[in-house]
């Protein structure tokens, strides 16, 4: 046989293994509703976040989500740092103070209560994991600190690759956003436990958080609309900022470096053209 | 590295220090006087580009190990620090970690660049072989510097890699524990590869100062395959390659910044962003891309040290190359049956890389099992016979010909 021919052999083969392939995949994910692509003011070259947004999501957390969820890798000074919700550090103290932090052992060997300090982190309000399990019928609330960053959803093929060049870095985002809108009624064949609530989003549908945000739950000062979207819009938008919070530097940057790259690499190629004319 | 140089120091200083350590001399006669054929094109600009990043790498990680904390309990937490608190932190982790990738990149066009002008064929063939140790270094280095973030799939891939050794006869378990240093994957686990993670790259920056060595005793191949016979087939390393690496080199570096600055977590698990947690195994473990058509192979044979002999057999098989391929010819310019089994091969890895990111069941493992085949077959079977039944094209006399024959026909190039 002669080597092209073997080859275009192997070749149709293993086209056709791929195409028999693909309904295996698509049937492994269908269970699964895919997030929609939310706008977010942090996205692409020159993202930058929305203080306003930051401050209100902020406010949905401390309201609603911390009840149940600690963000311990978040210190309370980085709401006053640039590039944040672009609190003043009076402000940030004042939210710190709302805290209660267990320190010691003072000079008596006691563990004891104060208000919390721009230095401390935004903990759990449990103590410990064993308390967060008992309180919530086994299940632990994830801390929220990188949550942004934790979460995403299969984009599939191709579209992963055109991903790389539109910068979509805001799977986890979308999910959450997603998650945070994708609760509806069970299908009727599905039976869903105590404490289980069924989620479009959530892999697997049944989540053990219940439906989190109502309409006029949290008060908005800024008169923007107090409904669920807009809560989760905003506390989405916070939690990116909490699990990236140098990103506006980062863009911001990566902008000049970029430019500088550019040139540079122009000038190296008239260089390189000028020097290698004498060869050729 | 090779000749003796023509280097005469100018001042007096240079001339006193030349005759105690002719560190001049060398470097003269390895970066500067070096002769080059003169119709390298861009594939042959990637050492260079190799060189930069395993710099980069060693630069960004030196920084990165003074503020992290290699135990279980600190080590993501320590990540987290370096991204939040430590100026720059962000930077020089996201240029580490997408760092890795685009090394990665950066190997496989440079192999496969070597592949396909036969770069490995005498005299290169311990230059070649050096290559594949430097890639083996690579793998375990990337691999265990991607379980130091300490995050689910730091965790469950170091559980499954290291697992692989269990499937050795008798002394399994004993060399899975022996590498564990514990039970299961754990503190103890972790701290070695910390070890050896900044110990290896150190490693591999002996083994690329040989492969450089032997590359400039043999000198470079070039895109005919044929050997320099004159010296009007060369031209000085510098200004030519220099300017002409630097060019590529800030090119790939816009690459690399668009990565870092603007997808740093494109290449990425989500997970990795979840401490740890050997009681809950992650619903897919995928590796990091770059290791995506080893995965795979391991995957498509259907018994545990059948996947592992496969996939280590994958590697090994490169260093027998210089003695699998039976043809004369170098450049797969002159090989059209080669050049066509080449590109399948290629075909063959990416798809391989992307069954390797998708679930093993059903028609990926089908189509895994027909790459992987095929993988082997090109390396094992086709190879060497191929160098029986071909017939090349005719070569040119010299470089020389070869390049000023081509300006006449596709105008100005490179």
């Amino acid at each position: 046989m002669s080597g092209a021919r073997m080859h275009r052999m192997l070749f149709a083969a293993a086209l056709a293994a791929l195409v028999l392939g693909a309904p295996h995949a698509a049937s492994a994910q269908e269970a699964m509703a895919k997030p929609e692509r939310q706008y977010w003011s942090f996205w692409g070259p020159l993202g930058t976040f929305d203080r306003g947004q930051l401050q209100r999501g902020f406010k949905v957390y401390r309201e609603v989500c911390a009840a149940c969820h600690g963000m311990k890798l978040v210190a309370f000074r980085s709401l006053a740092q640039p590039g944040g919700p672009g609190f003043t550090e009076p402000q940030a103290k004042t939210v710190a103070a709302e805290y209660q932090i267990t320190d010691g052992p003072n000079d008596r060997g006691e563990m004891f209560q104060r208000p919390g300090r721009l230095s401390d982190y935004i903990l759990s309000p449990d103590p410990n994991e064993q308390a967060a399990r008992a309180r919530f019928n086994g299940a632990l609330p994830p801390d929220l600190s990188v949550i942004a960053k934790a979460r995403s959803y299969e984009t599939g093929f191709p579209r992963f690759i055109f991903d790389a060049f539109t910068q979509y870095q805001e799977g986890g985002v979308d999910y959450i956003y997603a998650y945070l809108n994708g609760y509806a009624d069970p299908p009727p064949n599905l039976k869903v436990g105590e404490g289980q609530f069924y989620n479009r989003y959530f892999p697997g549908h049944l989540t053990a958080m219940r439906p989190p945000l109502q309409k006029d739950q949290v008060e908005y000062p800024d008169g923007s609309p107090q409904t669920p979207e807009q809560y989760s819009k905003d506390v989405t938008a916070f939690l990116m900022w909490a699990a990236e919070p140098h990103l506006e530097a980062r863009k911001r940057i990566g902008f000049q470096v970029m430019i500088f790259l550019l040139v540079f690499a122009g000038l190296m190629f008239f260089v390189k053209r000028r020097v290698w004319s004498a060869a050729h | 590295m090779s000749g003796h140089s023509t280097y005469r120091p100018q001042s007096r200083f240079m001339q006193w220090f030349e005759s105690r350590l002719p560190i001049g001399g060398l470097v003269h006669s390895s970066f500067v006087a070096y002769p080059t054929p003169r119709n390298l094109n861009y594939w042959w600009t990637f050492g260079g580009i190799l060189s930069f990043m395993l710099a980069v790498q060693i630069a960004t990680g030196v920084v990165l190990v003074m503020h992290y904390t290699p135990t279980a309990a600190q080590a993501f937490d320590s990540i987290e620090h370096i991204m939040r608190d430590v100026n720059y932190g962000w930077l020089l982790r996201y240029l580490h970690a997408n760092g890795g990738s685009m090394f990665f990149l950066a190997v496989y066009i440079h192999m496969f660049r070597g592949l396909y002008y036969g770069s490995y064929k005498a005299p290169r063939e311990v230059l070649w072989i050096l290559g594949v140790i430097i890639f083996l270094l690579m793998m375990v280095t990337a691999f265990m510097g991607y379980v130091l973030p300490w995050g689910q799939m730091s965790f469950w891939a170091a559980t499954v890699i290291t697992n692989l050794f269990s499937a050795i006869p008798l002394f399994g378990k004993g060399v899975t524990e022996w590498l564990w240093g514990a039970y299961a994957v754990d503190q103890p686990t972790l701290l070695r590869f910390f070890s050896l993670h900044y110990l290896l790259p150190f490693m591999i920056v002996g083994v690329v100062i040989l492969h450089i060595w032997a590359l400039h005793v043999a000198g470079q191949n070039n895109p005919t395959g044929i050997d320099v016979k004159a010296d009007k087939d060369t031209l000085p390393f510098t200004p030519y390659a220099t300017i002409k690496d630097s060019f590529i080199l800030v090119c790939f570096l816009i690459l690399l910044a668009w990565f870092v600055f603007y997808i740093p977590n494109y290449l990425g698990h989500s997970d990795n962003y979840i401490p740890a947690n050997p009681l809950q195994t992650p619903p897919h473990i995928v590796p990091e891309w770059y290791f995506l058509p080893y995965y795979a192979i391991l995957r498509a044979i259907p018994s545990k040290l059948g996947g592992v002999f496969a996939l280590f057999a994958s590697i090994a098989v490169l260093a027998f190359l210089p003695w699998l391929d039976t043809s004369k010819v170098r450049s797969a310019r002159y090989r059209p049956l080669f050049r066509q089994f080449f590109w399948i091969l290629v075909i063959s890895c990416i798809g391989l890389g992307y069954l390797g990111s998708q679930p093993p069941e059903g028609g990926f493992v089908i189509a895994a099992r027909i790459f992987t085949a095929y993988y082997f077959l090109f390396f094992l079977v086709i190879l060497p016979l191929l160098g029986l039944i071909e017939k090349p094209r005719p070569l040119p006399t010299s470089i020389s010909e070869a390049v000023l024959k081509k300006p006449a026909a596709a105008g100005h190039k490179a």
